[in-house]
C-alpha cells in the first residue's frame, strides 16, 4: 500500500520536474556560451520550435500507437502531404498556370478518383469475375487518366519553368494551410487505413512504409505540384520578416532597451511569435486529445487496445474505431508538416528523409512514454534538442575519447564518422527504452 | 504409497492466471493400464492434462513417474523419461508430410526410427498409404491418426491422449478405440480424457470423474458406469 | 526480322534485368519470410541487414585485392563473401541475444517485436555508415560481360544489341544454388526439418524436444547469410549505397506478402512477380512496339510510369494482394 502511494506521488512530480530539466536545457543554451552549449537564444529558440513541431507530430504518433496500438511507419509520408498543403493554399497564384492546363488536370484527378470508386465498386457488386473486371477498369482509367493528365502537366511545367512552372497556390492566408495539410494526411490515412486495417498488425506497418515512400516520390517528382527537387521558396509567413522589424523605429527602440544588436533581436521576436503560435496549436490539439480520452469514445479505445479480443467479442468494430484514430492521428502528423514547411518558408522534397522524420519521432514517442500527451511532447522536444545537439557534443566527444590515441589512419575514421554515431545513440536509445522502461519518461495514467 | 502407481499425479493446484483451474486433482495410472478422464466441459480435463505433462506452473502437487519425482521438468525433459502427449486441438503439423510428423515425433531419438515408423504405419495402415500427403490435408480421423502416430514415435511408457476422438466418426471411433487397447496391451500405460465417456469407460481399468478442477468419482471404469449417479449426471442417463 | 528484334529487344531490357532483380528480391524476400515463419514478426532491419553485410563484404573485398587476390573473370567480392556473411550472422545473433530473446521469453505482441526491429535498424545502419560512410561504393571487377551488345550484333546481325552482364549471370546462378541448397536444408535435413516443424506448430515442437532457441539460431545464421548474399549480388549488379537498402524493404515485404509470410516458395514466386512488374511497369516500350507495329505512331514513350515511381509497383502489388488474399497467393501464416 505505502509502496502504491509513493509511486503515485513520485509519478505526480514526474513529469513537472521533467519539463523543469527540459526547460533548464533550453536556458543553458540560450545563456550559457561554452563547449557544450552555443549561449544564444536565435540557437535556443530555433530549437524549441522545431522540437515543438515534432511534439505535434509526436502526438499524432501517440494518438495512433498509444491509444490503439498502430505501428505507422510512413510519418514522413504524412509530414511531406501536409506540408504540400501551404504551397497550394498559401503561395500567390502563378500566371498562366491555369489556363495552361489547370482545369484538364482537375478533370484528371477526377478520372482517377471516379476510376478507383468504380473499381471499389465492381468488387464489391459482381458476383462472378471479380478480379478480371476490377483490373479490366483499372487499366482503363489509368490509360484515360494519362491521356488527359500527361499534356495538362507538360503545359504546366511548360509555363515560365525557371520561376514557376507549378499550378501555383489560392493565396489564402497561412494559418488556414495548416488545417487543410491536415485534411490532406487524413485523406491518405483514409485510403492507407481502408485497404491495411483488420489485418495483422504487421501489415499497416509495411503499407504506411510504401505511402510514405510514394508520397515524398510524387514531392519530388511532379514538378507541376511543388516543383519538385526545384524546391518552392515562396511560402508566406504569418509573422512578419527581420527585415521588417529591423527598419520599424519602435522595434529598435525595443531592441536597444532589451540592450541587443536589432539583428539579434529580430530573430529572437520572429522566433517567439513562432513559438506562441505553434504552443496555441499544441496546447489546442492536448486539449481536444484528453477531452476525447474521456469521452466514451476514449474509453473505448482504450479497452480495445487493452484487450481486442474481448472488446470484438463485445461486439465493437475494432477495425473502424482503429480507422478512426489512425485518420485523427495522421491529420495531426499533417497539420504539423504545413507548420514545418511554414516554419522553413520553404518547401524542400529532399529533405524528407525517414530516418529523421519517422523514426525519430518514433524515438520521441517511446522515449515520452506512449499513451501519455504530455509524455509525448516531453520526449519531442527532449529527443529533439539531444538530436540536433549530438551534432555539436558528438565529434567533441570523440575527439576528446581520441585525444590519447596516436594520429593516424583509425583515429581520423572515427572523427569523420563521429556524425553517424547519432544513429547508433538513437537506436540504442529506442532499444533501452523499449526494453527497461517500456511506459517511458512520463507514463500513462 | 502412490509411488506403486507408474504415473501419479496427486493435488495438482493450479490454472493460467491468478484463478486456479484444478483443486486438488490427483490422477494415477499404473502399468499397461487404461486410465480415462470424463467431465462437463470446461471442468478442467485438458488443463489437468497439461499439468500433468509440464506446461502448466502447479502451485501444489507432485507428479512422480515410475517413483521418480518429475514435477520440476520441463516438457521436453519429460519426453525424455518416456512420456508422450497428444494434444487436444492443433497436434499435428499441417504443412509437413505424415512422414516428417512422425519423424519429428522422434526428434530426441538418436537411434534408427524406422522399425518405429513401420509399428505406427502397422497400426495406422492408412497413414502408411498417405505418408508423402500433407498432414493438414488429412480428414479429422486421419489427422487423429497421425497425432497419436506422432507421439508414439518416441517409444514411450506413458501415452497420453487429449480427446483423441474429437471429430471423428462412429466407425472410426471404434476402430481407435481397438487400436488404443492394442497399444495398452502392449505395455504402455495410457492416460486419456473423452467426450465419449460410455465406450471410454468400457475400456477403462480406472476412470475420473472430473468437476470444476476437482476429483468427483473414481472407481473402475466397468464401477462408474453401474453407478446410478455417475450414469444420471454424466453419461445423459 | 523485326519480331526477332523485338524479341531481344525485351530479353535486353526486361528479362535479363528483371530475373537479376528478381533473383536478388527473392533471396531478400526469403530472408523476410523465414523470420517470419520462426520468430513471427516483420523485421523491418532486413535492409539494413542486407547493407551491413554488403558493407563487410566489400572491406574484405578492398583486403583481397590490396592483396593482389582476385578470381579472374569472376568479382573478387564472391571470395569475400563468407567474410561477409559470418560478420553479419554474428551481428543478427547478437541483437537476438541482447533485444529479441527478451520479448520472446515475455510472449510481447508481434508489434512490439517489429518496433525492436526498427531500433535495431537504426543500429545497423549507424554501423554501416561508420564501416563504410553514406557514399555510392562501386566494388565489381573481373570481366563486365559474358556477352556484350557488339559482339551480339556481330554474332546475330541483328539490329537490336543484347547485353548480359557478369553480374546478372552471376546472380541467377548464385540464387539458383543458394535456393536449392537451402530447400534441401529444409526439405532433407533433421534441423531444416525442425525449423519448419518449428514454424508450423511452435507448441507441438515444444512437445517433440525440438530446442527453440536452436531453431531461432539458426534462422538467424540462414537470414544472414540470405541478406549477405542478396545485398552483394544487389550492390555488384547496381552499386552499394545504404540507403538503397533502406529503400529495397518495400519491395521485399511485398514480395514475401504476395507469396504469403513464412511461405519459402512464397517468397520466390513473389520475388520474380514484384521484379517483373517493376520492370515492365517503368520500361518505355516505345522502341519495341517500333517493330511490332511499324506503322504505329504513338504519341508518348509507352512508359507506364517513371523510373522514379517504381517503388509503386510494389505499393499496388502490395495492396491489392491485402484486398483479395492477404494471406498472400502461396497461403501462408494466418492474417
Ligand atoms: N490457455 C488458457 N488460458 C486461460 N484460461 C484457460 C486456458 N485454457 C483453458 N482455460 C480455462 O480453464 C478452464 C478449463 O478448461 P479446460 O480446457 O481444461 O476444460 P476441458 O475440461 O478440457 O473442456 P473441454 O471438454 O471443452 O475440452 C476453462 O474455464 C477455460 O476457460
Ligand atoms: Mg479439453
Amino acid at each position: 500500500m505505502s509502496t502504491n502511494r509513493q509511486a503515485a506521488s513520485a509519478s505526480i512530480w514526474r513529469a513537472p520536474v521533467l519539463f523543469a530539466i527540459l526547460a533548464a536545457l533550453f536556458v543553458l543554451e540560450g545563456t550559457v556560451r561554452n563547449g557544450m552549449f552555443s549561449g544564444s537564444w536565435n540557437t535556443s529558440l530555433a530549437i524549441l520550435n522545431m522540437g515543438l513541431i515534432s511534439a505535434i507530430t509526436a502526438l499524432g504518433v501517440n494518438m495512433q500507437w498509444g491509444y490503439a496500438g498502430l505501428f505507422n511507419v510512413g510519418v514522413v509520408g504524412f509530414l511531406a502531404l501536409g506540408g504540400l498543403a501551404p504551397v497550394l493554399i498559401s503561395t500567390q497564384p502563378v500566371e498562366g498556370a491555369w489556363e495552361a492546363g489547370g482545369p484538364r488536370l482537375l478533370i484528371a484527378l477526377a478520372a482517377a478518383v471516379g476510376t478507383l470508386a468504380l473499381a471499389a465498386q465492381v468488387r464489391k457488386r459482381l458476383p462472378k469475375w471479380r478480379g478480371l473486371a476490377v483490373t479490366a477498369v483499372l487499366i482503363g482509367g489509368f490509360i484515360i487518366y494519362r491521356w488527359l493528365f500527361d499534356p495538362a502537366a507538360t503545359a504546366i511545367e511548360a509555363n515560365n519553368p525557371a520561376r514557376h512552372g507549378n499550378i501555383g497556390g489560392l493565396g489564402l492566408p497561412v494559418l488556414l494551410s495548416w488545417a487543410v495539410g491536415g485534411v490532406f494526411a487524413a485523406a491518405a490515412a483514409w485510403a492507407v487505413g481502408k485497404v491495411a486495417l483488420g489485418l495483422r498488425s504487421d501489415y499497416l506497418a509495411i503499407a504506411t512504409l510504401g505511402i510514405g515512400e510514394i508520397i515524398v516520390a510524387v514531392l519530388k517528382n511532379e514538378d507541376w505540384l511543388a516543383r519538385g527537387v526545384k524546391n518552392v521558396t515562396t511560402i508566406p509567413r504569418p509573422v512578419p520578416f527581420e527585415i521588417q522589424l529591423q527598419r520599424n523605429p519602435e522595434f529598435l527602440e525595443l531592441a536597444n532597451s532589451w540592450g541587443m544588436a536589432a539583428s539579434t533581436a529580430s530573430g529572437i521576436w520572429v522566433k517567439l511569435c513562432y513559438m506562441l503560435l505553434f504552443l496555441v496549436v499544441l496546447l489546442s490539439i492536448i486539449l481536444l486529445a484528453e477531452l476525447a480520452l474521456k469521452s466514451p469514445w476514449g474509453r473505448m479505445m482504450r479497452a480495445i487496445r487493452d484487450n481486442e479480443t474481448a472488446a470484438e467479442a463485445m461486439g465493437k468494430d475494432v477495425t473502424a474505431r482503429h480507422l478512426q484514430v489512425f485518420i485523427l492521428g495522421s491529420a495531426v502528423i499533417g497539420i504539423a508538416g504545413a507548420m514545418m514547411i511554414t516554419l522553413d518558408g520553404l518547401m524542400a522534397p529532399v529533405g524528407y528523409n525517414p530516418l529523421r522524420y519517422t523514426f525519430l519521432i518514433w524515438v520521441m514517442v517511446i522515449v515520452g512514454g506512449s499513451g501519455n500527451n504530455w509524455g509525448a511532447v516531453l520526449g519531442a522536444v527532449l529527443i529533439w534538442f539531444l538530436w540536433i545537439k549530438a551534432e555539436i557534443w558528438g565529434p567533441e566527444l570523440i575527439a576528446l575519447l581520441t585525444s590519447p590515441m596516436p594520429d593516424g589512419n583509425l583515429k581520423a575514421h572515427l572523427l569523420a564518422s563521429a556524425a553517424h554515431m547519432r544513429f547508433i545513440a538513437m537506436g540504442l536509445v529506442l532499444l533501452l527504452v523499449l526494453r527497461f522502461a517500456p511506459r517511458g519518461l512520463v507514463p500513462e495514467k | 504409497m502412490s509411488d506403486s502407481h507408474y504415473l501419479s499425479a496427486t493435488g495438482m493446484r493450479g490454472g493460467y492466471g491468478k484463478a486456479d483451474i484444478l483443486d486438488n486433482c490427483t490422477l494415477t495410472v499404473d502399468k499397461g493400464q487404461i486410465a480415462v478422464i470424463v467431465g462437463p466441459n470446461g471442468a478442467g480435463k485438458s488443463t489437468a492434462m497439461k499439468a500433468v505433462f509440464g506446461m502448466l506452473h502447479l502451485r501444489q502437487g507432485r507428479v512422480t513417474l515410475d517413483g521418480e519425482d518429475i514435477t520440476a521438468l520441463s516438457p521436453q525433459d519429460r519426453v525424455k523419461k518416456g512420456m508422450g502427449f497428444v494434444p487436444q486441438v492443433n497436434n499435428v503439423f499441417p504443412s509437413m508430410s505424415v512422414e516428417e510428423n512422425l519423424e519429428m515425433g522422434a526428434f530426441i531419438r538418436e537411434n534408427d526410427i524406422r522399425t518405429t515408423m513401420e509399428q505406427v504405419f502397422d497400426l495406422f495402415p492408412v497413414l502408411k498409404d498417405k505418408r508423402r500427403q500433407p498432414a493438414g490435408e488429412l480428414s479429422g480421423g486421419q489427422r487423429q491418426q497421425v497425432a497419436v502416430g506422432r507421439a508414439l514415435m518416441t517409444q514411450p511408457r506413458l501415452l497420453m491422449l487429449d480427446e483423441p476422438t474429437a471429430g471423428v466418426s462412429p466407425i472410426v471411433m471404434d476402430e481407435l478405440f481397438d487400436r488404443i487397447i492394442e497399444i495398452a496391451r502392449s505395455g504402455i500405460s495410457i492416460l486419456m480424457v473423452e467426450q465419449n465417456a460410455r465406450q471410454a469407460l468400457e475400456i477403462a481399468d480406472i476412470g475420473y470423474v472430473l468437476v470444476q478442477g476437482a476429483n468427483r468419482y473414481t472407481d473402475t471404469g466397468q464401477a462408474l458406469l453401474a453407478d446410478p449417479e455417475v450414469r444420471r449426471t454424466f453419461l445423459g442417463g | 526480322m523485326d519480331i526477332l528484334n523485338a524479341v531481344v529487344a525485351i530479353l535486353n531490357f526486361v528479362v535479363i534485368p528483371a530475373a537479376a532483380y528478381g533473383a536478388q528480391l527473392a533471396l531478400g524476400a526469403l530472408g523476410v519470410t523465414l523470420i517470419y515463419g520462426i520468430l513471427r514478426f516483420s523485421n523491418f532491419a532486413h535492409g539494413d541487414t542486407m547493407a551491413f553485410g554488403t558493407a563487410v563484404t566489400i572491406l574484405a573485398t578492398w583486403g583481397l585485392q590490396a592483396l593482389g587476390i582476385s578470381l579472374g573473370p569472376l568479382p573478387t567480392a564472391l571470395l569475400a563473401l563468407p567474410v561477409g556473411i559470418a560478420a553479419t550472422a554474428a551481428m543478427v545473433l547478437a541483437t537476438d541475444r541482447t533485444v529479441y530473446r527478451f520479448y520472446r521469453a515475455q510472449k510481447a505482441k508481434p508489434i512490439i517485436l517489429v518496433m525492436a526491429s526498427v531500433g535495431v535498424m537504426f543500429l545497423m545502419n549507424g554501423f554501416t555508415r561508420l564501416l563504410i560512410g553514406v557514399d555510392e561504393q562501386r566494388f565489381a571487377d573481373g570481366a563486365r560481360f559474358i556477352m556484350d551488345v557488339r559482339s551480339f550484333r556481330e554474332l546475330t546481325g541483328l539490329k537490336e544489341g543484347l547485353a548480359f552482364k557478369t553480374t546478372q549471370g552471376l546472380t541467377i546462378v548464385i540464387a539458383v544454388i543458394v535456393v536449392w541448397a537451402l530447400f534441401w536444408f529444409l526439405n532433407r535435413t533433421k534441423s531444416g526439418k525442425a525449423m519448419r516443424a518449428y514454424s508450423d506448430n511452435e507448441d507441438l515442437a515444444l512437445l517433440s524436444g525440438i530446442d527453440p532457441e536452436k531453431v531461432v539460431r539458426m534462422t538467424w545464421i540462414i537470414a544472414a547469410a540470405l541478406a549477405t548474399i542478396a545485398g552483394t549480388l544487389y550492390g555488384l549488379d547496381k552499386a552499394f549505397k545504404p540507403f538503397n537498402y533502406f529503400q529495397i524493404l518495400l519491395p521485399i515485404f511485398a514480395a514475401a506478402i504476395v507469396g504469403g509470410l513464412g511461405n519459402p516458395v512464397g517468397a520466390i514466386a513473389g520475388g520474380f512477380l514484384v521484379a517483373f512488374s517493376e520492370v515492365a511497369v517503368t520500361y518505355p516500350w516505345l522502341k519495341i512496339a517500333g517493330y511490332l507495329f511499324p506503322d504505329w505512331q504513338p504519341g508518348g514513350l509507352l512508359q507506364l510510369l517513371g523510373t522514379e515511381y517504381k517503388f509503386a509497383v510494389s505499393f499496388v502489388i502490395l495492396i491489392v494482394v491485402l484486398l483479395f488474399r492477404p494471406t498472400g497467393l502461396f497461403r501462408g501464416k494466418s492474417v
